[in-house]
Protein backbone atom coordinates (compact mmCIF):
# COMPACT_ATOMS: atom_id res chain seq x y z
CA UNK A 1 0.00 0.00 0.00
CA UNK A 2 1.15 3.60 -0.67
CA UNK A 3 2.37 5.68 2.45
CA UNK A 4 2.93 8.70 1.42
CA UNK A 5 0.77 11.46 1.01
CA UNK A 6 0.73 15.22 0.37
CA UNK A 7 -1.44 15.99 3.43
CA UNK A 8 -2.92 13.97 5.71
CA UNK A 9 -6.18 14.89 7.43
CA UNK A 10 -6.75 13.56 11.16
CA UNK A 11 -10.66 13.92 12.12
CA UNK A 12 -13.13 12.93 9.33
CA UNK A 13 -16.07 15.30 10.64
CA UNK A 14 -17.44 18.54 8.21
CA UNK A 15 -13.54 19.97 8.92
CA UNK A 16 -12.07 17.25 7.74
CA UNK A 17 -14.36 16.17 5.26
CA UNK A 18 -14.37 19.87 3.47
CA UNK A 19 -10.37 19.92 3.89
CA UNK A 20 -10.70 16.36 1.65
CA UNK A 21 -12.76 17.94 -1.01
CA UNK A 22 -10.91 20.86 -1.14
CA UNK A 23 -7.61 19.26 -1.47
CA UNK A 24 -8.00 16.69 -3.48
CA UNK A 25 -9.98 18.67 -6.26
CA UNK A 26 -6.71 20.23 -6.37
CA UNK A 27 -5.16 17.13 -7.01
CA UNK A 28 -3.36 17.13 -3.70
CA UNK A 29 -2.76 13.67 -2.51
CA UNK A 30 -4.55 13.21 0.57
CA UNK A 31 -5.89 10.94 3.28
CA UNK A 32 -8.42 11.49 5.85
CA UNK A 33 -8.11 8.95 9.33
CA UNK A 34 -10.57 9.09 11.32
CA UNK A 35 -10.60 6.68 14.71
CA UNK A 36 -14.53 6.54 14.62
CA UNK A 37 -17.14 7.04 12.24
CA UNK A 38 -16.82 9.35 9.60
CA UNK A 39 -18.90 12.27 10.30
CA UNK A 40 -18.01 13.29 13.51
CA UNK A 41 -20.52 15.36 15.81
CA UNK A 42 -22.72 15.82 12.62
CA UNK A 43 -23.63 11.82 13.25
CA UNK A 44 -25.33 13.02 16.06
CA UNK A 45 -27.65 15.81 14.60
CA UNK A 46 -31.02 14.02 14.08
CA UNK A 47 -31.94 17.31 11.68
CA UNK A 48 -29.88 20.33 10.38
CA UNK A 49 -31.67 23.21 9.33
CA UNK A 50 -29.47 25.94 9.39
CA UNK A 51 -26.75 24.77 6.73
CA UNK A 52 -27.00 27.15 3.98
CA UNK A 53 -28.30 25.79 0.65
CA UNK A 54 -30.10 22.72 2.17
CA UNK A 55 -33.61 23.73 4.02
CA UNK A 56 -33.31 20.19 6.07
CA UNK A 57 -31.36 17.25 6.11
CA UNK A 58 -30.28 14.34 8.87
CA UNK A 59 -27.02 14.94 9.69
CA UNK A 60 -26.16 11.41 8.97
CA UNK A 61 -26.72 11.95 5.38
CA UNK A 62 -24.95 15.44 5.33
CA UNK A 63 -21.78 13.66 6.44
CA UNK A 64 -22.39 10.61 4.09
CA UNK A 65 -22.59 13.43 1.05
CA UNK A 66 -19.99 15.23 2.68
CA UNK A 67 -17.69 11.61 2.70
CA UNK A 68 -18.89 10.81 -1.27
CA UNK A 69 -18.05 14.18 -2.41
CA UNK A 70 -14.39 13.80 -1.06
CA UNK A 71 -13.89 10.28 -2.44
CA UNK A 72 -15.24 11.51 -5.50
CA UNK A 73 -12.36 13.72 -6.16
CA UNK A 74 -10.03 11.16 -5.26
CA UNK A 75 -9.48 11.33 -1.47
CA UNK A 76 -8.91 8.58 0.67
CA UNK A 77 -10.62 7.77 3.76
CA UNK A 78 -10.21 5.19 6.28
CA UNK A 79 -12.50 5.12 9.26
CA UNK A 80 -13.11 3.36 12.58
CA UNK A 81 -9.11 2.74 12.71
CA UNK A 82 -6.80 3.35 15.76
CA UNK A 83 -3.80 6.14 15.87
CA UNK A 84 -1.00 4.49 18.00
CA UNK A 85 1.31 7.72 16.98
CA UNK A 86 2.15 10.67 15.54
CA UNK A 87 4.99 12.96 14.70
CA UNK A 88 4.72 16.26 13.54
CA UNK A 89 7.96 17.79 14.62
CA UNK A 90 10.07 17.01 11.50
CA UNK A 91 9.70 18.39 7.56
CA UNK A 92 7.63 15.04 6.74
CA UNK A 93 5.13 14.33 9.16
CA UNK A 94 4.57 10.51 10.43
CA UNK A 95 1.09 8.86 11.60
CA UNK A 96 1.04 5.32 12.67
CA UNK A 97 -2.13 3.17 11.99
CA UNK A 98 -1.37 -0.50 13.62
CA UNK A 99 1.88 -1.79 11.68
CA UNK A 100 1.34 1.33 8.98
CA UNK A 101 3.06 4.23 8.60
CA UNK A 102 1.63 7.21 6.87
CA UNK A 103 3.66 10.03 6.05
CA UNK A 104 2.79 13.56 4.34
CA UNK A 105 4.08 17.10 4.11
CA UNK A 106 1.57 18.80 6.06
CA UNK A 107 -0.88 17.90 8.27
CA UNK A 108 -4.62 19.04 9.33
CA UNK A 109 -5.58 18.27 12.66
CA UNK A 110 -9.70 18.50 12.87
CA UNK A 111 -10.22 15.66 14.93
CA UNK A 112 -13.27 17.99 17.06
CA UNK A 113 -14.73 17.00 20.24
CA UNK A 114 -17.21 14.91 22.37
CA UNK A 115 -20.14 14.99 24.09
CA UNK A 116 -18.98 16.18 27.33
CA UNK A 117 -19.54 13.75 31.11
CA UNK A 118 -20.39 14.65 33.90
CA UNK A 119 -17.69 12.31 35.55
CA UNK A 120 -19.51 11.74 38.77
CA UNK A 121 -21.04 8.71 40.77
CA UNK A 122 -22.45 6.01 38.82
CA UNK A 123 -22.50 7.85 35.51
CA UNK A 124 -21.15 5.19 33.35
CA UNK A 125 -23.30 2.44 35.28
CA UNK A 126 -26.57 3.98 34.12
CA UNK A 127 -25.83 5.02 30.34
CA UNK A 128 -28.87 3.82 28.77
CA UNK A 129 -30.05 2.77 31.21
CA UNK A 130 -31.94 6.30 32.71
CA UNK A 131 -28.70 8.46 31.49
CA UNK A 132 -28.85 9.87 27.84
CA UNK A 133 -27.03 12.35 25.66
CA UNK A 134 -29.11 12.12 22.76
CA UNK A 135 -32.62 13.09 23.27
CA UNK A 136 -34.26 12.19 19.31
CA UNK A 137 -32.67 8.62 19.70
CA UNK A 138 -34.27 8.04 24.06
CA UNK A 139 -36.96 10.52 24.48
CA UNK A 140 -40.02 7.91 23.35
CA UNK A 141 -37.98 5.53 26.54
CA UNK A 142 -39.51 8.47 29.04
CA UNK A 143 -42.69 9.43 27.53
CA UNK A 144 -44.88 10.00 30.80
CA UNK A 145 -42.09 10.12 33.05
CA UNK A 146 -40.44 12.75 35.12
CA UNK A 147 -36.59 13.36 33.81
CA UNK A 148 -33.87 15.86 34.19
CA UNK A 149 -32.09 17.72 31.14
CA UNK A 150 -28.56 19.03 32.87
CA UNK A 151 -26.76 21.67 30.88
CA UNK A 152 -27.65 25.73 30.23
CA UNK A 153 -26.75 26.16 25.97
CA UNK A 154 -28.52 25.86 23.64
CA UNK A 155 -28.38 22.49 23.10
CA UNK A 156 -30.03 21.87 26.88
CA UNK A 157 -32.42 24.10 26.75
CA UNK A 158 -33.59 22.92 22.34
CA UNK A 159 -33.78 19.51 23.61
CA UNK A 160 -35.46 20.23 26.96
CA UNK A 161 -38.38 21.43 24.85
CA UNK A 162 -38.43 18.71 22.78
CA UNK A 163 -38.63 16.12 25.76
CA UNK A 164 -41.78 17.30 26.63
CA UNK A 165 -43.12 15.96 23.82
CA UNK A 166 -43.11 12.62 25.94
CA UNK A 167 -42.22 13.56 29.20
CA UNK A 168 -44.52 14.15 31.89
CA UNK A 169 -42.17 16.85 33.19
CA UNK A 170 -38.87 18.33 32.31
CA UNK A 171 -36.62 19.91 35.00
CA UNK A 172 -33.05 21.26 33.92
CA UNK A 173 -30.53 21.66 35.92
CA UNK A 174 -27.62 23.88 35.80
CA UNK A 175 -24.41 25.23 37.17
CA UNK A 176 -25.03 28.70 37.13
CA UNK A 177 -27.63 31.16 38.12
CA UNK A 178 -28.00 32.24 34.19
CA UNK A 179 -28.75 30.26 30.68
CA UNK A 180 -25.42 30.59 27.86
CA UNK A 181 -28.40 29.37 25.17
CA UNK A 182 -29.84 32.06 22.81
CA UNK A 183 -32.78 34.22 24.00
CA UNK A 184 -34.98 32.56 21.93
CA UNK A 185 -34.08 29.35 23.15
CA UNK A 186 -34.58 30.59 26.64
CA UNK A 187 -37.68 32.05 26.06
CA UNK A 188 -39.13 28.54 24.45
CA UNK A 189 -38.02 26.50 27.80
CA UNK A 190 -39.51 29.42 30.40
CA UNK A 191 -42.76 29.26 28.34
CA UNK A 192 -43.30 25.68 28.22
CA UNK A 193 -45.41 24.73 31.49
CA UNK A 194 -43.76 21.47 31.77
CA UNK A 195 -40.22 22.65 32.30
CA UNK A 196 -38.78 23.27 35.74
CA UNK A 197 -35.48 25.22 36.75
CA UNK A 198 -32.90 24.26 39.67
CA UNK A 199 -30.13 26.57 38.58
CA UNK A 200 -26.74 26.67 40.84
CA UNK A 201 -26.98 23.15 40.89
CA UNK A 202 -25.02 19.95 40.30
CA UNK A 203 -25.92 16.55 40.34
CA UNK A 204 -23.25 14.96 42.11
CA UNK A 205 -24.48 10.88 42.05
CA UNK A 206 -26.30 8.97 40.36
CA UNK A 207 -28.03 5.80 42.04
CA UNK A 208 -30.20 2.65 41.74
CA UNK A 209 -30.31 -1.03 41.20
CA UNK A 210 -31.16 -1.84 37.82
CA UNK A 211 -31.94 1.90 36.30
CA UNK A 212 -31.34 4.73 37.39
CA UNK A 213 -34.02 5.75 40.21
CA UNK A 214 -32.88 8.90 41.68
CA UNK A 215 -29.61 11.62 41.30
CA UNK A 216 -28.06 13.65 44.44
CA UNK A 217 -28.28 17.24 43.86
CA UNK A 218 -25.98 19.45 45.07
CA UNK A 219 -26.65 23.29 45.98
CA UNK A 220 -23.92 25.34 44.79
CA UNK A 221 -24.89 28.10 47.06
CA UNK A 222 -25.08 26.87 50.38
CA UNK A 223 -23.67 23.41 49.46
CA UNK A 224 -26.69 21.63 51.03
CA UNK A 225 -26.95 18.18 49.38
CA UNK A 226 -30.52 16.37 48.59
CA UNK A 227 -31.71 13.18 46.93
CA UNK A 228 -34.20 13.68 44.11
CA UNK A 229 -36.20 10.68 42.21
CA UNK A 230 -35.80 10.62 38.65
CA UNK A 231 -36.96 8.36 35.64
CA UNK A 232 -34.19 9.71 33.20
CA UNK A 233 -31.38 12.17 32.90
CA UNK A 234 -30.15 13.82 29.66
CA UNK A 235 -27.16 14.98 29.27
CA UNK A 236 -26.13 18.21 27.22
CA UNK A 237 -22.74 20.24 29.08
CA UNK A 238 -21.26 20.85 25.48
CA UNK A 239 -18.05 19.35 24.13
CA UNK A 240 -14.36 18.71 25.06
CA UNK A 241 -11.79 18.68 22.32
CA UNK A 242 -10.13 15.02 21.45
CA UNK A 243 -6.65 16.55 21.72
CA UNK A 244 -5.43 13.58 24.16
CA UNK A 245 -2.89 12.41 21.39
CA UNK A 246 -2.03 15.76 20.28
CA UNK A 247 -0.51 16.76 23.53
CA UNK A 248 2.98 16.06 23.20
CA UNK A 249 2.25 17.35 19.50
CA UNK A 250 1.33 20.60 19.85
CA UNK A 251 0.81 23.72 21.61
CA UNK A 252 -2.71 23.28 23.33
CA UNK A 253 -4.80 26.27 25.12
CA UNK A 254 -5.99 25.99 28.91
CA UNK A 255 -9.10 23.95 27.23
CA UNK A 256 -7.28 22.09 25.75
CA UNK A 257 -8.21 22.78 22.10
CA UNK A 258 -5.85 23.75 19.59
CA UNK A 259 -4.45 28.00 19.02
CA UNK A 260 -4.19 28.60 15.40
CA UNK A 261 -3.77 32.08 13.31
CA UNK A 262 -6.35 33.31 10.41
CA UNK A 263 -4.51 30.67 8.09
CA UNK A 264 -5.48 27.57 10.50
CA UNK A 265 -1.57 27.72 10.77
CA UNK A 266 -0.39 26.30 14.41
CA UNK A 267 2.63 26.81 16.39
CA UNK A 268 4.70 23.83 13.82
CA UNK A 269 5.27 24.15 10.07
CA UNK A 270 3.34 22.32 8.16
CA UNK A 271 0.34 21.42 10.66
CA UNK A 272 -2.91 23.26 10.89
CA UNK A 273 -5.85 22.57 12.72
CA UNK A 274 -9.99 22.94 11.58
CA UNK A 275 -13.13 22.86 12.94
CA UNK A 276 -14.30 22.13 17.03
CA UNK A 277 -10.85 21.33 18.28
CA UNK A 278 -9.42 24.76 17.11
CA UNK A 279 -9.26 27.33 19.48
CA UNK A 280 -12.60 29.93 18.46
CA UNK A 281 -15.93 30.99 20.35
CA UNK A 282 -18.50 29.47 17.44
CA UNK A 283 -19.26 25.83 16.67
CA UNK A 284 -21.40 25.40 13.95
CA UNK A 285 -21.15 23.18 10.57
CA UNK A 286 -21.07 26.06 8.90
CA UNK A 287 -17.95 27.39 10.36
CA UNK A 288 -15.98 23.80 10.69
CA UNK A 289 -16.55 23.80 6.72
CA UNK A 290 -14.76 27.41 6.71
CA UNK A 291 -12.07 26.12 8.76
CA UNK A 292 -11.58 23.08 6.73
CA UNK A 293 -11.75 25.03 3.29
CA UNK A 294 -9.35 27.31 4.68
CA UNK A 295 -6.77 24.80 6.80
CA UNK A 296 -6.88 23.22 2.82
CA UNK A 297 -5.71 25.84 1.03
CA UNK A 298 -3.23 27.24 3.57
CA UNK A 299 -2.22 23.73 2.95
CA UNK A 300 -1.60 23.48 -0.31
CA UNK A 301 -0.03 27.21 -0.09
CA UNK A 302 2.86 25.21 2.52
CA UNK A 303 3.53 22.05 0.35
CA UNK A 304 3.81 24.46 -2.96
CA UNK A 305 6.81 26.24 -1.15
CA UNK B 1 -39.30 -3.15 6.95
CA UNK B 2 -35.83 -3.12 7.78
CA UNK B 3 -32.89 -0.93 8.39
CA UNK B 4 -31.08 0.70 5.56
CA UNK B 5 -27.73 -1.01 6.36
CA UNK B 6 -25.23 -3.05 4.95
CA UNK B 7 -25.77 -5.93 7.64
CA UNK B 8 -27.95 -8.82 6.97
CA UNK B 9 -31.42 -7.91 8.38
CA UNK B 10 -33.53 -9.61 11.63
CA UNK B 11 -37.03 -8.98 10.20
CA UNK B 12 -39.44 -11.91 12.16
CA UNK B 13 -38.79 -13.31 15.28
CA UNK B 14 -39.30 -17.19 13.50
CA UNK B 15 -36.22 -15.59 11.88
CA UNK B 16 -34.32 -14.67 14.92
CA UNK B 17 -34.93 -18.34 16.48
CA UNK B 18 -33.96 -20.00 12.95
CA UNK B 19 -30.58 -17.79 13.30
CA UNK B 20 -29.67 -18.69 17.25
CA UNK B 21 -30.50 -22.43 15.96
CA UNK B 22 -27.91 -22.42 13.62
CA UNK B 23 -24.92 -20.74 14.47
CA UNK B 24 -22.69 -20.73 17.73
CA UNK B 25 -21.69 -16.82 17.70
CA UNK B 26 -24.51 -14.13 17.31
CA UNK B 27 -24.19 -10.37 17.66
CA UNK B 28 -27.98 -8.43 16.69
CA UNK B 29 -28.12 -4.52 16.60
CA UNK B 30 -31.73 -3.93 17.35
CA UNK B 31 -31.70 0.07 16.61
CA UNK B 32 -33.20 2.34 14.19
CA UNK B 33 -31.36 4.85 11.78
CA UNK B 34 -30.43 7.61 14.72
CA UNK B 35 -26.65 9.01 16.05
CA UNK B 36 -26.47 6.46 18.75
CA UNK B 37 -27.09 3.42 16.66
CA UNK B 38 -25.37 4.04 12.79
CA UNK B 39 -22.12 4.12 14.30
CA UNK B 40 -23.00 0.12 16.13
CA UNK B 41 -23.96 -0.57 12.61
CA UNK B 42 -20.69 1.10 11.12
CA UNK B 43 -18.55 -0.55 13.30
CA UNK B 44 -19.97 -3.98 13.09
CA UNK B 45 -19.93 -3.70 9.20
CA UNK B 46 -16.63 -3.04 9.66
CA UNK B 47 -15.77 -6.05 12.29
CA UNK B 48 -17.16 -8.73 9.72
CA UNK B 49 -14.08 -9.61 8.01
CA UNK B 50 -11.69 -9.89 11.37
CA UNK B 51 -14.56 -11.97 13.32
CA UNK B 52 -15.68 -14.57 10.34
CA UNK B 53 -16.68 -16.59 13.25
CA UNK B 54 -19.84 -14.72 14.31
CA UNK B 55 -23.08 -13.73 12.53
CA UNK B 56 -23.45 -9.92 12.76
CA UNK B 57 -27.01 -8.76 11.72
CA UNK B 58 -29.24 -5.80 12.74
CA UNK B 59 -32.81 -5.93 13.52
CA UNK B 60 -35.73 -2.51 13.29
CA UNK B 61 -36.54 -1.48 16.76
CA UNK B 62 -40.19 -0.30 15.86
CA UNK B 63 -40.76 -4.01 14.25
CA UNK B 64 -43.58 -5.41 16.70
CA UNK B 65 -41.28 -8.74 15.72
CA UNK B 66 -38.26 -7.19 17.23
CA UNK B 67 -40.02 -7.97 20.67
CA UNK B 68 -37.58 -10.74 20.86
CA UNK B 69 -35.04 -8.64 21.50
CA UNK B 70 -37.08 -5.59 23.30
CA UNK B 71 -38.92 -7.90 25.92
CA UNK B 72 -35.64 -10.19 26.77
CA UNK B 73 -35.67 -10.20 30.53
CA UNK B 74 -31.18 -9.44 29.57
CA UNK B 75 -32.88 -5.81 28.40
CA UNK B 76 -35.31 -4.72 31.38
CA UNK B 77 -34.00 -1.42 32.38
CA UNK B 78 -32.29 -0.48 29.15
CA UNK B 79 -33.76 3.13 28.08
CA UNK B 80 -30.91 4.10 25.24
CA UNK B 81 -30.79 2.99 21.49
CA UNK B 82 -29.56 1.01 19.99
CA UNK B 83 -30.03 -2.66 22.18
CA UNK B 84 -27.28 -4.97 21.48
CA UNK B 85 -27.24 -8.41 21.92
CA UNK B 86 -24.68 -10.92 22.31
CA UNK B 87 -25.83 -14.68 22.37
CA UNK B 88 -23.62 -18.02 22.24
CA UNK B 89 -25.22 -21.17 21.47
CA UNK B 90 -28.41 -19.43 21.61
CA UNK B 91 -28.20 -17.93 25.12
CA UNK B 92 -27.47 -14.32 25.74
CA UNK B 93 -24.31 -13.62 26.63
CA UNK B 94 -24.43 -10.24 26.82
CA UNK B 95 -26.57 -7.00 26.38
CA UNK B 96 -25.89 -3.67 25.90
CA UNK B 97 -27.55 -0.32 26.08
CA UNK B 98 -26.77 2.80 24.13
CA UNK B 99 -24.04 3.53 21.77
CA UNK B 100 -21.11 1.38 21.88
CA UNK B 101 -17.53 1.97 20.19
CA UNK B 102 -15.90 -0.34 17.69
CA UNK B 103 -13.34 -0.87 20.66
CA UNK B 104 -16.19 -1.79 23.48
CA UNK B 105 -17.64 -4.17 20.37
CA UNK B 106 -14.52 -5.85 20.12
CA UNK B 107 -13.92 -6.07 23.68
CA UNK B 108 -17.22 -8.09 24.46
CA UNK B 109 -16.24 -10.32 21.21
CA UNK B 110 -13.23 -11.36 22.39
CA UNK B 111 -14.25 -12.39 25.69
CA UNK B 112 -17.52 -13.77 24.36
CA UNK B 113 -16.53 -15.56 21.14
CA UNK B 114 -12.73 -15.97 20.80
Amino acid sequence: MENNYDVIILGGGAAGLTAGIYLSRAKVKTLILNEGMVGGQIVLTHEVANYPGIEKISGYQLALTMKKQAESFGCTIQQNIRISGIDLSGETKSVQVGDATYTAKAVILATGGRSRELNVEGEANFKGRGISYCATCDGDFYTGKDIIVVGGGNSALEEAVALTTYAKSVTIVHIFDHFQGFEHAIEAAKKNPKIKFLLNTSIVGFYGENQLERVKLKNLQDQSSRELPIDGVFIFIGYTPNTEKLKKQVLLNKNGEIPTDNSMATTIPGVFAAGDVREKKIRQIATAVNDGAIAAISAIEYIQK
Amino acid sequence: MTLMTNLEHVITADQHAELLANNENVMICCGRMGPMCVPVYAAMEELREEYPNVKFMDMLFDSPEAGVIRNAPECVGFMGLPFTMYYKNGKVVKATSSIQSKEQIKEILDENFS
